[in-house]
């Protein structure tokens, strides 16, 4: 493996941290009763691929998302503030609050949105592939995903197509083991995952995701390989630290498998190297930690500060705004129902 | 004027728009080198290229989520499904993605899409591509609905499609594509969501849209034989619905039939006879009527599959005793 700077393995720890420290606050909206509700997917124990491939992307590249990616929008530079407020469901959010957690996105980030179908997401990728290449833009369109996605269809579409046009296209498929309360050896055969891929045409690696350093290196291989026009995959294995959603407290799995998963932590692996290779002082690792805790922090008062969405909002841009907005059951009811 | 046969003019129109846009793409099975599976996109790949005119592999959810994404990133991609009937193979795509994309995302940006298909009954192709499932269309927020009648409105309606800022589902009819009609293109045209009022009368309102304009023209010639004159309505999109030209007539004829291939229940004709019930209730002689697709499947028996849709003798005699 290459050698890394302090800076560049450090910039990687502390995208890292604020991953984990913000996860960690959504849950904790969530048991202030301030969330839209508790579908809450946390990406706690995932951090090294949504620092690890982000980090080997382009401003102009696209991307979209799962229904567990406050991680991979975050490490794209999203503002946590409005990323939690949507969390919330309220109108300074990213998406007024029509979104939430799993329906985030931003055009500006190139985030072209969160899923809430599994491998809904995908294919959008092929789509805006074809529009990189169409308007000779450099840009690389990265679908994130989980195992759980590899049971659906759209997915070898999609690679056939990336791969048949040679596409500017990245599969990246975050193994956390679990779809939802299934392990993916009680999914599918073959848990090599890259070697569908591979099949198919494509550039395909599977990485361990406890070392992020070699996560950014094989997303760096798979996205410079797509961009110059050869589409790939990446598989990043690593275990999800939490149930599938806020309420779950994963019974089909036992204590003893979540204290050995949850040892393969990628964030304190990495700051553990920090440490080992004498490139930052824990001191400053402990400052680090605390300034990135109080502005997570931050973003729950935020949150909490911000207004709800105004009612007649909900009628707002299902169409384009220039088009009349669908008319309400009330009003319709009042035209019909008028005395003379 | 030039006599210009349905597929002709839907394909002039795709020719027209991509000559003028250049990020228009059309993208689907046989779209390209084969020309599409009733002809309509014939030789646009010779003239645009096999990067806009894309051939894919039958992949029905994976060619609309890529005109997703495309129109997501700048293009305005027309997806080709071949047949109305794989609607629900790309449901995810076209109800969850494309509908609510906007609308999820806070207004951020708009899925400006057409999805090209063809429906209907016609051409004994058995029940699982003979449907006409725009109830399902029309059941989503979030998506437009044309369905040309005409070889004028196949032209105009997809001209229009590809201009719209939303997505657009854009059915033709499968028995219409060989019909042919002198049309001057150059004729001014009605604005994309407005129904054309296809003949005045006074005592019936029949509102319809797609094929079943043609019957139901036919049928009023018949009924006009007997002394019963018709408003015929043909609605041309189904979103935008255009009810204040229905209301309009229903309240000064006071007698309204709904005319539609699909299946009666829980269908297009519900929906329309429903709206005109409420709205109309005051003006109305008696209940709205609704003609309709049987609640079956489609058969591939010609008699069986004439038999299962409206065709111009029930609709005249429908006519005929609600004036009796």
């Amino acid at each position: 493996m290459s050698k890394k700077s302090n800076s560049d393995l450090l910039g990687l720890y502390r995208t890292m941290r604020r991953v984990r420290t913000f996860e960690e606050r959504v849950g904790e909206l969530f048991v202030r009763g301030q969330t839209a509700g508790s579908m809450l997917h946390l990406s706690i124990g995932e951090e090294s691929a949504a620092v690890g491939i982000t980090a080997a992307m382009k401003p102009q590249d696209t991307f979209t998302t799962h229904h567990r990616g406050h991680g991979i929008f975050l490490a794209r530079g999203a503002d946590p503030n409005r990323m939690m407020a949507e969390i919330g469901g309220k109108e300074a959010g990213y998406c007024h609050g029509k979104g939430g957690s799993m329906h985030i996105a931003d055009m500006s980030l190139g985030h072209l949105g969160a899923n809430a179908i599994v491998g809904g997401g995908i294919p959008a990728v092929v789509g805006a592939g074809l529009a990189a290449r169409h308007k000779r833009n450099n840009a690389v369109s990265v679908a994130f995903f989980g195992d759980g996605a590899t049971g659906q269809g759209v997915l070898y579409e999609s690679m056939n197509m990336a791969a048949l046009w040679g596409l500017p296209v990245v599969f990246a498929c975050i193994n956390n083991q679990y779809g939802m309360g299934t392990r993916i050896d009680q999914a599918t055969a073959n848990t090599n995952l890259h070697e569908r891929a591979i099949a198919f045409g494509l550039n395909g690696e599977s990485v361990d995701g406890l070392d992020v350093e070699e996560v950014a290196e094989a997303a760096r291989r798979v996205v410079d390989g797509a961009r110059a026009g050869k589409p790939g995959f990446l598989a990043v294995s690593c275990y999800r630290f939490y149930g599938h959603a806020r309420k779950d407290k994963s019974p089909y799995r036992d204590a003893g498998e979540e204290e050995t998963g949850r040892q393969r932590d990628p964030v304190a692996f990495t700051r553990a190297r920090l440490i080992e290779r004498g490139l930052t002082p824990e001191a400053d690792l402990d400052t680090l930690d605390a300034e990135i805790g109080a502005e997570m922090d931050a973003t729950i008062d935020f949150t909490i500060a911000q207004k709800e969405p105004p009612l007649a909002s909900m009628f707002r841009d299902v169409f384009d705004p220039e088009e009349p907005e669908p008319e309400p059951v009330r009003t319709r009811l009042n035209r019909v129902l008028a005395t003379e | 004027m030039p006599e210009l046969t349905y597929r002709d003019a839907l394909r002039k129109a795709l020719a027209d728009s991509m000559a003028e846009n250049p990020d228009i793409i059309l993208i689907g099975e046989e779209v390209g080198r084969y020309g599409g599976a009733y002809g309509v996109t014939k030789d646009l790949i010779k003239e645009f290229g096999p990067e806009r005119v894309i051939d894919t592999p039958i992949s029905e959810p994976s060619i609309v989520g890529a005109a997703v994404g495309a129109a997501m990133t700048g293009l305005r991609p027309v997806a080709e499904l071949m047949y109305v009937d794989f609607l629900g193979m790309t449901m995810d795509q076209l109800a969850n993605q494309a509908a609510k994309i906007r609308y999820m995302f806070g207004g951020q940006i708009g899925v400006p899409m057409v999805l090209r298909t063809q429906g209907g009954t016609g051409r004994s192709a058995g029940a699982q591509h003979s449907q006409s499932l725009e109830a399902y269309v029309m059941h989503t927020p979030g998506l437009r609905l044309a369905m040309p009648a005409t070889v004028a409105d196949a032209y105009h309606l997809l001209r229009q499609a590809l201009t719209r800022p939303d997505p657009v589902v854009f059915i033709e009819h499968k028995a219409l594509y060989t019909m042919k009609e002198d049309v001057d293109l150059d004729a001014p045209v009605p604005p994309w969501g407005k129904a054309a009022v296809r003949r005045h009368g006074k005592d019936l309102v029949i509102v319809t849209y797609s094929r079943q304009l043609h019957y139901v023209m036919e049928a009023a010639k018949t009924l006009a034989a007997k002394g019963i004159e018709a408003t015929v309505i043909d609605l041309r999109t189904l979103n935008p619905l255009d009810f204040d030209t229905i209301r309009e007539h229903v309240e000064r004829v006071g007698r309204a039939m709904v005319v539609s291939e699909g299946a009666m229940t829980a269908g297009v004709a519900a929906e329309l006879a429903a709206r005109i019930s409420e709205e109309c209730f005051d003006f109305l002689e008696e209940p709205v009527i609704r003609v309709a697709g049987e609640d079956i499947p489609i058969s591939v028996s010609t008699g069986l599959e004439t038999g299962s849709v409206p065709g111009p003798q029930l609709i005249a005699e429908t006519a005929g005793r609600m004036l009796a």
